[in-house]
């Protein structure tokens, strides 16, 4: 994309989210739009993050507390099921691990360099109330 | 009109398409695009949108970058209203003269922050409200100024240490109390106005669709927790809004035809004030000796609200 100085920008600009027509937005997912260089979608804030979300699919019950509570648009929810995070756009918040209800959680945080294996592997057990 | 999306269940919500995008740059852990999601995801319908300048408005539209998948204007600090209202008027002109290209009628809603709305653009919302347009207005109410560094607005409630009323040794913070514009706007004669939390979500889509069915101006006030002014950590964001909600401090209510009053959620258990107070670092100096008398005369001013908005609720007024 073209960059512009501060004093080549044009006052009153106007920026398009996508490439040619775009009808029905609202019913299309982010796969298959088309988007333009000057959406934020094409750019990244991962660098943002210290701890990231891994999911575990094995715990998730598809309540989809972390799609509605995400601030970023980073949970990926498709036919009702959670698939994953965008690692793009994650800013490592953690909210959806604070509104994750299961027991154990199936999203966790970790450090940005953690192996997403190992971690799955020593994933914790579920935790029994003690009375 | 067109149809009103249906949303039963968050699995059935969680098919929707997000019309917002990531990598804008608010706070890990803001509330705003919380409330942005759940304003757009309750329709498929196009939208016409503005926002006001405020956090909001510098983290979506940082140049080359867009993070709206809608029409989006914004003008300046005060007149994000207006400019969704012009819109407005424009489309209906158009649309009498038979001259639209599309036979499509838009959603339209302007964003604005507490200051945007009941300090610096109160006038114009006031002007949009007395005209009558049929639009959409949301306050995304973090009781500060939070994009310039978190100077008190008129949103600010007591004992809040803001940059400009700074707790310390003499002062315990702002002074003022918060202001009730729930009832300024109802007095405009405006068809609905709510109060909402992006933390009820079903609470606030209900309210939203609403308020798009309603003909005429509609003001929606949705509280959103601000990590960085409210000082507490990001992933708290929701945990806060609860506390917010379930101490009542934040009733969820509605006001239909600037005459009929429904309290909208009614905590199971209610939690004293003292704990939402506890869990933010602007109330902090609120513990110390010499200032412990006014969480007991938050509780008071918190039930004393209640018990008016439950009587005006069982009067129908």
């Amino acid at each position: 994309m073209e960059n512009n100085g501060w004093n080549e920008f044009e006052i009153g600009a106007m920026l398009r989210s996508f490439d040619g027509a775009a009808t029905n937005i609202a019913t299309t997912h982010t796969e298959d739009r088309n988007y333009s260089n000057s959406n934020s979608f094409t750019a990244s804030v991962a660098d943002w993050r210290i701890e990231k979300p891994l999911f575990n699919k094995d715990y998730c019950i598809d309540c989809q507390f972390c799609w509605i509570y995400c601030p970023d648009m980073s949970i990926i929810s498709r036919d009702k099921k959670m698939i994953g995070v965008d690692m793009d756009h994650c800013k490592g918040c953690g909210i959806c691990v604070e509104v994750c209800p299961t027991n154990p959680k199936s999203l966790l945080m970790y450090a940005e360099q953690q192996d997403e294996d190992v971690a799955l592997a020593e994933w914790p057990e579920k935790e029994t109330k003690e009375k | 009109m067109s149809e009103i999306k249906k949303i039963k269940n968050l699995k059935e919500f969680s098919t929707s398409a997000d019309r917002f995008e990531g990598a804008n740059l608010l706070c890990p852990g803001c509330a705003h695009s919380i409330i942005v999601r759940e304003v757009l995801n309750a329709t498929n319908d196009d939208m016409i949108l503005s926002a006001a300048t405020g956090c909001l408005e510098v983290c979506t539209a940082v140049y080359p970058y867009t993070s709206w998948d809608a029409s989006w204007i914004h003008i300046g600090f005060e007149n994000g209203s207006t400019a969704v209202a012009g819109a407005e008027a424009m489309h209906k002109a158009l649309k009498n003269k038979g001259r639209l290209k599309q036979d499509r009628d838009p959603k339209f809603v302007s964003f604005a922050g507490d200051g945007a709305s009941y300090d610096i653009g109160f006038q114009w919302i006031s002007g949009c409200f007395e005209r009558g347009h049929d639009m959409m207005h949301v306050v995304l109410d973090n009781e500060v100024y939070a994009n310039t560094g978190g100077q008190r607005s008129s949103s600010t409630p007591i004992g809040s240490s803001a940059t400009t009323s700074p707790a310390g040794r003499i002062s315990y913070g702002e002074k003022q109390n918060k202001k009730d514009m729930l009832a300024i706007m109802a007095a405009h004669g405006s068809p609905y106005v709510a109060q909402v939390a992006p933390n009820k979500w079903k609470n606030m889509i209900k309210a939203i669709q609403h308020g798009f069915e309603v003909e005429g101006p509609v003001f929606i006030n949705a509280m959103s927790a601000c990590t960085t002014e409210w000082k507490f950590a990001p992933e708290d964001t929701i945990a806060i809004s609860d506390l917010a909600t379930d101490s009542l401090v934040f009733p969820l209510y509605e006001i239909i035809n600037g005459e009929k009053l429904n309290i909208t959620y009614r905590p199971k258990n209610v939690v004293p004030v003292e704990e939402y107070l506890a869990a933010q670092g602007r109330f902090k100096h609120l513990f110390k000796d010499q200032y412990k008398y006014l969480i007991k005369e938050w509780q008071e001013r918190v039930d004393q609200k209640w018990d008016y908005l439950q009587r005006r609720e069982e009067a129908s007024v």
